[in-house]
């Protein structure tokens, strides 16, 4: 084993201590690597194997290969999970970046010493149970709440904000904005500020220089947070079942009905397959879009 | 008055006219304050409406009491809950620990061919949606079951350990990421010192890396005890009969509506979190200050993780 690693030491270049070097290393990676084997590739291998099945009549699954599922998960009349779920997932990310950026501006260039106290206190609310912070805009947005107030100033006693995609979209950004914020501001934080400072020299107005400095260097930041906000916002189950009252019906919705509750699991794998699908082009129109990033930023430090 | 597109040409233009400067300031520090409001408001309600005495509407204030909290922990099924989410949190916190642990350690001397496919499972392990994972394995164990449970004495089921074996999946990858990004940051003089002086490297390890790697040792088996205890979607997925976490629990009161004693148990919960928070960031500093090391504190590691 000659790794650059542990190329540097003596140890290693003994061939006797090499084998058992390599020994220790496989034993040292066997129990995860067992793990991604086990409980990742094998079960997603079966979804996507069961998603060509067939659902045989008890609820279970036929061996077939067919395209059924498919068909199905994307006939017209069924796909509006789908759409919801993609128009939501955009909204709240857009959302999430529009009231990330300041803040992560704020903390990273005027919070000086108290910089460390406020990145705690944007990590305390994401370590606290997802469920939890959901729960918390039930009473808020309740009839006792935000709802019944806007109601008493317009007369609308009816006036409700539970169970519409207004509400899940407040629950989206409230458990999603530590996810924004945190790339944002690591690159904010390293953003050579003398940048800033030569542009305002050279008589650029505040405008030109964060649209020509700040938002180019730190767009992959702002990139890699859109990216950890969509892929978990399009699976999203728990703030649509708690906030939406399940009217708000998204594909996380849709297959925790089919998984646990209609039990047609053939259709409910193909819809799953489709999810990933959706996620890898995200995934990489991310890495294209970070990899230009780079290469315009290097540009312009040039 | 100058235009601000128009370069000041001539002289130096640091105290140049800005009529918006103290707007954008303002706003800026506005802004923040809001998110941060909007953060901790929704938080700060349950807790304190946990406390009221009322019986009829959770929202009228009727005193100050603990009543609901003695109620809520009188309660066989939370009290069974409380217990569940506790096993399965410490046991996926244990194995995804060590797993996760030995993994980033083995990672680095592992040839190429193994570390690029290990590290793409990873990254599919993070950012995959929950759901999907969490059906995925549902459907997993359930076919395996289905095999292997005529060729064996007992009976196969749902309930804690394909919850403990789920969540380990998920936690093993972010401990690893956490011991890793230590392990580069790592000053290896120390380690060749101890080498040259002939330390074995056994001895290396235990007084050399292992004490370095501390902090993000035990961020990692907070975060992922914290992970597990709090987690609904795989939760739901796999765990069966008598296996119902706290979680589980809230979800299905919440069903009923906003009452006090759901109220009480979220802000157990949220204690119970933030306990371990408090912990972890007490002991990564004291470890920094005895060691000499800059104070690296558990969020920042955990902010410097989603990069």
């Amino acid at each position: 084993m000659t790794s650059p690693s542990v190329a540097a030491s003596p140890i290693a270049v003994r061939p006797a201590r090499s084998i058992r070097t390599g020994l220790l290393t496989g034993l040292l990676l066997l129990p995860a690597s067992l793990w991604y084997l086990i409980l990742l590739v094998t079960p997603l291998a079966i979804v996507v194997v069961m998603s060509f099945g067939n659902a045989s009549r008890l609820g279970g699954y036929e061996p077939a290969f067919t395209f059924t599922n498919y068909a199905s998960a994307l006939d017209p009349t069924r796909i509006t999970p789908f759409i919801t779920s993609l128009i939501l997932a955009a909204t709240g990310t857009v959302l999430c970046l529009f009231a990330a950026l300041p803040i992560a501006y704020f903390i990273a260039t005027r919070a000086g010493s108290r910089k460390s106290l406020l990145i705690v206190l944007l990590v305390i609310p994401f370590w606290t149970s997802f469920l939890i912070r959901t729960y918390a805009w039930l009473t808020l947005l309740g009839p006792d709440g935000i709802a019944g107030f806007i109601g008493g100033i317009t007369g609308d006693s009816g006036f409700r904000i539970l169970g519409t995609p207004v509400a899940v979209l407040i629950g989206v950004v409230y458990g999603y904005l530590p996810l924004m914020v945190f790339p944002i501001y690591v690159t904010l934080e390293r953003m050579d500020r003398t940048l800033v400072e030569a542009s305002k020299d050279l008589g650029a107005g505040r405008w030109a220089t964060f649209r020509q400095i700040t938002l180019p260097i730190t767009l992959p930041g702002l990139i890699t947070g859109s990216i950890l906000v969509f892929i978990p916002l399009m699976g999203e189950y728990v703030v649509p079942a708690i906030l939406g009252y399940g009217r708000v019906f998204l594909i996380g919705n849709q297959l925790v009905l089919q998984f646990l509750e209609a039990r047609n699991w053939p259709e409910g794998a193909a819809r799953a397959v489709i999810l990933i699908l959706i996620m890898l082009v995200s995934v990489v129109f991310y890495l294209w879009f970070a990899n230009r990033g780079r290469k315009t930023r290097e540009v312009s430090v040039l | 008055m100058t235009s601000p597109a128009a370069p000041a040409t001539g002289r130096r233009s640091r105290p140049r006219f800005d009529p918006f400067g103290g707007l954008v300031e303002r706003w800026l520090r506005g802004h923040t304050l809001l998110i941060y409001l909007f953060l901790y408001v929704p938080i700060i309600i349950v807790v304190v409406f946990s406390f009221n005495a009322t019986d009829r509407r959770v929202t009228q204030w009727a005193g100050f009491s603990f009543k609901w909290y003695e109620s809520v922990l009188r309660d066989t099924v939370v009290q069974s809950a409380l217990l569940n989410s506790f096993i399965v949190a410490t046991s996926t916190a244990v194995l995804a620990t060590l797993f996760g642990t030995m993994a980033a350690l083995g990672l680095q001397r592992a040839p190429k061919w193994f570390r690029t496919p290990f590290e793409a499972l990873t990254f599919i392990s993070i950012i995959v949606p929950e759901i999907v994972i969490a059906l995925a394995t549902l459907v997993f164990f359930s076919s395996t079951f289905d095999i292997l449970n005529p060729l064996l004495d007992w009976q196969l089921k749902l309930g804690h350990q394909t919850i403990i074996v789920a969540h380990a999946l998920f936690n093993i990858s972010l401990v690893m990421l956490l011991v890793r990004a230590r392990l580069s940051g790592m000053d290896r003089t120390h380690v060749e010192a101890s080498y040259d002086l002939y330390g074995t490297p056994w001895r290396t390890f235990w007084q050399i890396t292992f004490p370095q790697l501390l902090p993000a040792i035990v961020a990692g088996f907070l975060l992922s005890f914290t992970f597990s205890f709090d987690d609904y979607v795989i939760t739901t997925f796999v765990s069966g009969a008598g296996s119902t976490t706290l979680p589980l629990y809230v979800f299905s009161t919440i069903r009923k509506g906003v009452t006090p004693a759901t109220n009480a148990v979220a802000a157990i919960m949220l204690m119970i979190t933030l306990g371990i928070l408090v912990v972890g960031q007490f002991l990564i500093w004291r470890n920094a200050r005895r060691s000499g090391q800059r104070g690296a504190g558990m969020a920042s590691i955990v902010a410097e993780q989603s990069r």
